[in-house]
């Protein structure tokens, strides 16, 4: 029950991706270039998005605790630095070189297309190389403290 | 570069059902929807049951568009306007980005924007700053 729940709300946000226009690089990239094939269909998906989020959100968060789970798991860190200013400055170089975001590349991968393949090995391979490099930054730290 | 049509129906009734994925996902699971974070979690589970929900999420995702060929009896679009090399380059790097920024477009953008959270606000706007110039540079400056 759980998990079949689970895979429906997974294929609702899949259909959502691909009616939306999120899963076509060119879509994407042509919402980005508004110096040449502007195509602003993607400020709709993002006001779709979390205009309905925003009101969801609020109601869920009137119960105690989710319907299958013992309590709500959402980030609580406020703290604003280096590391997420950078990563995402990071995230936005790939996005605007590549044309597929996670969310957008994950449901596209139902297309059976090679190209979003590529992408998600890469997107793979870059998160976990980004942990590898981490845990290195991590060791040297403690070397030098 | 490819032309596309304007779609702003499709994508608001798109953006619609992210959301509406995005709050049945917290009801339900009191989890965030967000692609870097299930990703992440499939790469290195905490646990089988961890393992196991993530899974039938991903699953589901991946009907999407099985879905939509099914009702509309067309596989969605996807254009890629860019080359190979790229595709490889530019995933790696938003691999690395998302994981140091802790989140992409959906949790960031969409599940911590719904919340306000600061920490979503300001890695949104970074990422969409960069994406704009990165784009520019790409097509503009170097002309690929």
């Amino acid at each position: 029950m759980r998990l079949l729940s689970l895979y429906l709300i997974g294929l609702v946000f899949g259909t959502g991706i691909s009616v939306s226009g999120m899963a076509n690089p060119a879509k994407v990239l042509n919402f980005f270039d508004i110096a040449g094939t502007w195509d602003p269909s993607l400020i709709f998906v993002m006001g779709g998005a979390l205009i309905t989020t925003f009101i969801g959100y609020r109601l869920v968060f009137r119960r105690p605790a989710p319907l299958m789970e013992a309590k709500f798991v959402v980030p609580t860190s406020r703290v604003i630095d280096g590391k997420l200013v950078g990563g995402s400055a990071v995230f936005g170089i790939g996005w605007g070189i590549a044309g597929f975001c996670p969310g957008g590349a994950l449901p596209a991968l139902g297309t059976g297309r090679w190209e979003v393949f590529a992408f998600a090995a890469a997107l793979l391979a870059g998160m976990v190389l980004a942990r590898f490099l981490q845990s290195i930054a991590a060791r040297a730290f403690r070397a030098a403290a | 570069m490819i032309e596309t049509a304007f779609t702003p129906w499709a994508s608001l009734a798109g953006g619609a059902l992210i959301g509406l994925a995005a709050v049945l996902l917290m009801l339900v699971a009191g989890r965030v929807m967000g692609a870097t974070g299930i990703v992440a979690g499939l790469i290195r589970p905490v646990s089988s049951g961890d393992f196991v929900w993530r899974a039938a999420l991903l699953l589901g995702m991946v009907s999407g568009p099985l879905a939509v060929a099914v009702v509309s009896g067309g596989m969605p679009a996807v254009q890629v306007p860019v080359s190979l090399p790229m595709l490889g380059v530019g995933g790696l790097i938003v691999g690395l980005g998302a994981s140091w920024g802790s989140g992409c477009t959906s949790g960031h953008g969409v599940c911590g924007m719904a919340r306000l959270s600061p920490r979503s606000i300001v890695a949104t706007l970074t990422f969409m700053a960069t994406t704009f110039v990165t784009v520019y540079l790409v097509r503009h400056v170097i002309g690929a």
